[in-house]
């Protein structure tokens, strides 16, 4: 009876797995706990106190704008981040203890875990995340737009995507997550082997966000290729913009992959079917391959975007335009079609042969060809040109070392019969960190940099956004040089204990210390974000102009933050670098003389709606009860998804009309201020 | 081109990098006492080790000069060195074509090589050799490795003992979740997966006790996996297998399902005097048929 009420939480074994280890495993869980609950109280208190509720709601969960939703991303990226790191020390630490004798301070299906969770935390809830929030901050300023395409279609995306990381981190306290790794190969992720709610809290968090980064990808594809500006055609479009276009692309075509994987995995789990279990026919090779049609292009939807933050980056610093910018364009669109036809290179051990192994190691090296071009036309816009190195200059000086031994490594495994030897080595698993954070994590740091001012109205600390750096380039190399030399010696990778004998122990301390002087990178990271914070309006932070950096792009042209509506007027586009090119000729946003008077009209803007919010709560709940089998509360709550989505399809009042007096009144405002400023 | 003979002659003052390349090789001998892919003991592993330097001097070529000229450029063209400005510069077709090509030919060597280093070391390749190979078949459990040698009917628990200068034969299945068969200072590894046989061939040139494990994690006792594969003379190998044949234990169908296939953690080595002639394939089979039950078992402890 209480079952068929509350599921399988009517099982405290299953709800509460901790409790039946040992002592110092529930002390770490409670301690997490503790901290969660603290910071809840902390952050629920503090709403109440300043009577902000009102205000989060009118403001924030309801919101449409893009620049908001872009904001939202951030911050709980920024959260997952922490708990991902909070992870990777807790891996760092217990591998560097468990030699010989001693077996560390985990259990080993607390270390599953805990490798599992740090690898999907990293991937879908904090590397895409940070993804969208630049998606969505820039590519609608970087086009001339008032906003994405799809406005609601946006905050849906960006409410599911919270439901996932939420049901990842409900996975702490109630029941257990996912311990088969962060792709969940089966069969050791049927329920023959994982008979746990993990793996479904693993399936039902990786299938909702998903869901929400493909309806982001369908919005971006539209919104770039039907909201450009007068005269943005796609061979003027600034690069990050490119990237993102491609990003957009490969992600509408690869997360149906995923969504598809999963749901047979799914399948297998929850209705007894055999498309990879072990026995009936099942093939758990066919996983493998369709995880890894997703897995392989994921890797480049995260990339590409980072390239094109470098791109920016580089050209405003250096003061010139990019360097080659149509090869650019095109080495991105090559990346973006080769990035479908290596995935094999990820099982060349699985038993294919030396032909397929050969043709789709040789593929694998064609992309580095394509992505060498773009480091050269990098390197060739420093080149004679007038560089200030702020701290988005030094990420992608970091950027350079580093990403360019990681391509290097990437090439060796490339090459199967190097492969056979590394694969699931730790040399693998230091070969993927120098790619995603020499490659991304550092790329997403200095757009953060980049275009924060843009976004908040005051720029961050200079000072400690380097120290920042310096603790990032050195730790990750004090951390990861140890990994690389470890797979050389045999090591490997997700092992929760080792022989003394196999002398592992002193590089896994050694690249301990590299996590903490990683983690110190972090805290100056909070550190600048808290400083920066509080001076904000001082004259050194606060960005007046909205071009703190002399920049050269649309996004640049308008006031930062920006008001709502983006541009008073449309922009209108004369060449690549549209901006600057204005600025030059001492023109204005529509590349008319400055004495010619900016004409204002009415604006159409969407109407903020609770929706996507609701929908994002109903399918937390759904994706809850169905891992916990609650079927009636499943049914209500994909009735009431299903409900609420067509009660929004009859609301016909669904947008309005800025008045173009309203919109000259907050234009002349803001004229005011910058006068009262002197500027 | 003149700009590329001044790379060329701006890169001889690289000192420290001289030192950082010289250090390189440093890290890889401090691996090399291992009992990784760094230390190889046969012919397999020996090709792999010399195509991984090999790659890694051939890409060092457009690596060593792209770190280079990033510290180079930055530090010259920094704001306050005043040095020569061209703001309208971005574009020069010449360049941009030495670019494409310079990593086309490091990609064209390369991949001739790899077309033809993995038909070499393509894992299912019989190696060539005047001595007959022995066979094994291994098979992946839940935590530990069985080895059966079919020529002598005989049987092992985490230890496998090798002939020196022999080709080995491998036939690899499992009887749990995925894993991996690696040992790699003899050469690379295969998956084992139930239902299915992967072959590998490996030879040991050297006597010695050399590490081999599971690579691919399979679950809690994932890390126990590990066993030594102790390579002798032929002499010797054939003395043991003699003294492994009079052992009292016998490996049969029922010993295989009720004893070894249900899960245990850092199991202690163990012998069979008997295997049943066709276990190997009888298990391989077991997961290709209709009817055969899911091995149902809880990962907790």
């Amino acid at each position: 009876m209480l079952e068929t009420i509350i599921g399988k939480l009517s099982n405290p074994q299953e709800v509460f797995p901790y409790m039946y280890e040992p002592l110092s495993q529930q002390l770490i869980i409670f301690s997490m706990l503790g901290f969660i609950v603290l910071a809840g109280i902390a952050v629920v208190g503090g709403i109440t106190y300043f009577k902000k509720w009102a205000y989060l709601w009118r403001e924030w969960i309801v919101t449409v704008d893009h620049k908001r939703i872009g904001a939202m991303y951030l911050i709980v990226a920024f959260v997952m981040l922490f708990r991902g790191f909070v992870d990777a020390v807790m891996m760092r630490t217990q591998q560097a203890l468990s030699s010989g004798d001693s077996y560390g301070y985990l259990v080993p299906q607390h270390f599953d875990q805990v490798f599992t969770a740090h690898g999907v935390i990293m991937i879908f809830f904090v590397a895409m995340p940070l993804m969208f929030a630049f998606f969505n901050w820039v590519v609608p300023l970087q086009i001339g737009a008032r906003d994405v395409a799809f406005p609601v279609l946006n905050s849906l995306s960006f409410w599911l995507f919270v439901a996932g990381a939420l049901l990842a981190n409900v996975s702490l306290l109630i029941g257990d997550f996912s311990h088969a790794g962060w792709l969940a190969y089966p069969p050791f992720s049927e329920i023959a082997y994982s008979p746990t709610v993990g793996t479904d809290y693993y399936i039902w968090a990786v299938q909702i966000s998903g869901i929400g980064s493909l309806m982001s990808g369908i919005n971006f594809f539209v919104t770039i290729l039907k909201m450009r500006c007068p005269g943005m055609t796609l061979m003027r479009m600034p690069i990050f913009t490119w990237t993102a276009l491609c990003s957009s692309i490969l992600i509408m075509i690869i997360f149906p992959v995923l969504t598809v994987a999963l749901a047979l995995l799914g399948f297998d789990r929850y209705m007894d079917m055999h498309f990879f279990t072990t026995n009936f026919g099942g093939d758990q090779m066919m996983y493998v391959n369709l995880v890894w049609i997703w897995g392989h292009p994921e890797v480049y939807v995260l990339v590409l975007p980072a390239f094109g933050i470098y791109s920016e980056v580089v050209a405003t610093f250096s003061r010139k335009p990019l360097f080659g910018y149509a090869t650019m364009v095109w080495a991105t669109a090559v990346i973006t079609i080769l990035s479908f036809l290596v995935w094999a290179h990820h099982f060349f051990t699985m038993g294919a042969g030396a032909d397929v192994n050969a043709v789709f190691g040789i593929l694998t090296m064609i992309i580095s060809i394509p992505t060498g071009v773009k480091i050269f036309n990098w390197l060739f816009t420093m080149y004679r040109g007038r560089i200030t190195f702020t701290s988005p200059m030094y990420w992608l000086m970091g950027f350079f070392i580093t990403f360019t031994i990681g391509g290097m490594t990437g090439v060796m495994l490339a090459v199967p019969g190097i492969d056979f030897q590394a694969h699931n080595s730790t040399f693998l698993v230091a070969h993927f960190h120098n790619t995603i954070i020499g490659g991304v994590v550092f790329g997403y740091f200095a757009g953060i940099t980049y275009w924060f001012p843009k976004i908040f109205g005051f720029k961050l600390n200079e000072r400690l956004g380097k120290c920042a750096f310096w603790c990032w380039l050195v730790g990750f190399f004090v951390a990861f040089v140890p990994v690389y030399i470890l797979g050389g010696m045999g090591m490997t990778r997700r092992l929760y204990h080792y022989d003394a004998s196999t002398g592992y122990q002193p590089y896994l301390i050694v690249a301990g210390i590299g996590a903490a002087i990683i983690a110190l990178g972090v805290v100056f990271q909070v550190l600048q974000i808290i400083i920066s914070i509080k001076n904000k309006n001082k004259k050194e932070y606060r960005d007046l102009t909205g071009d703190p950096w002399d920049g050269r792009t649309l996004e640049w042209a308008i006031a930062s933050p920006p008001p709502f509506y983006n541009f008073a007027v449309d922009p209108v586009v004369k060449g690549i670098d549209a901006f600057w090119e204005q600025k030059e000729k001492g023109f204005n946003i529509q590349s008319n003389p400055k004495s010619e008077k900016l004409h204002y009209q009415d604006i159409h803007m969407p109407r903020n709606t609770a929706v996507g919010f609701v929908v994002g709560i109903l399918a937390f709940i759904f994706s809850f009860a169905m891992i916990w089998h609650i079927w009636w509360l499943g049914i209500i709550s994909l009735v009431a998804t299903i409900g609420t989505l067509v009660i929004r399809s009859f609301n016909y009042d669904t947008d309005y009309y800025l008045k173009a007096d309203e919109v000259e009144r907050i234009e002349m405002q803001h004229q005011q201020e910058l006068a009262r400023a002197g500027l | 081109m003149r700009l590329i003979i001044a790379f060329i002659a701006r890169f001889r003052l690289s000192r420290t990098l001289q030192k950082i390349l010289f250090l390189l090789p440093l890290f890889f001998l401090a691996a090399c006492r291992s009992g990784g892919a760094t230390a190889p003991r046969g012919a397999i592993a020996a090709s792999e080790l010399d195509l991984i330097k090999f790659a890694v001097e051939l890409m060092l070529i457009v690596v060593v000069p792209v770190i280079f000229m990033a510290l180079w450029f930055g530090w010259r063209y920094r704001e306050k060195n005043n040095a020569k400005y061209t703001p309208d510069w971005t574009h020069s077709t010449r360049l941009e074509i030495v670019w494409w090509s310079v990593p086309c030919i490091i990609i064209l060597i390369l991949g001739t090589v790899t077309w033809k280093t993995t038909h070499k070391l393509d894992p299912y390749q019989p190696l060539d050799s005047e001595v007959k190979p022995v066979n094994v078949e291994v098979i992946s459990l839940d935590w530990k490795w069985l080895f059966i040698y079919p020529e002598y009917h005989i049987a092992t628990i985490n230890y496998l003992r090798l002939p020196e200068k022999t080709p080995i034969n491998f036939k690899i299945t499992a009887a749990a979740p995925m894993n991996s068969f690696i040992i790699p200072q003899l050469g690379g590894q295969i998956y084992a997966m139930t239902g299915m046989t992967t072959q590998l061939h490996l030879i040991a040139d050297t006597p010695g006790v050399y590490t081999g494990f599971g690579a691919n994690y399979s679950g809690v006792g994932f890390a126990g996996m590990r066993f030594d594969t102790e390579v002798t003379s032929d002499a010797q190998f054939k003395e043991w297998v003699k003294t492994i044949q009079v052992k009292p234990e016998k490996l049969t169908t029922t010993v295989f399902w009720n004893d070894l296939v249900p899960p245990s953690e850092n199991n202690p080595v163990r012998y069979f005097g008997k295997a049943d002639e066709g276990l190997f394939d009888s298990i391989v089979m077991h997961y290709m048929m209709p009817d055969s039950p899911a091995l149902v078992h809880s990962t907790q402890p």
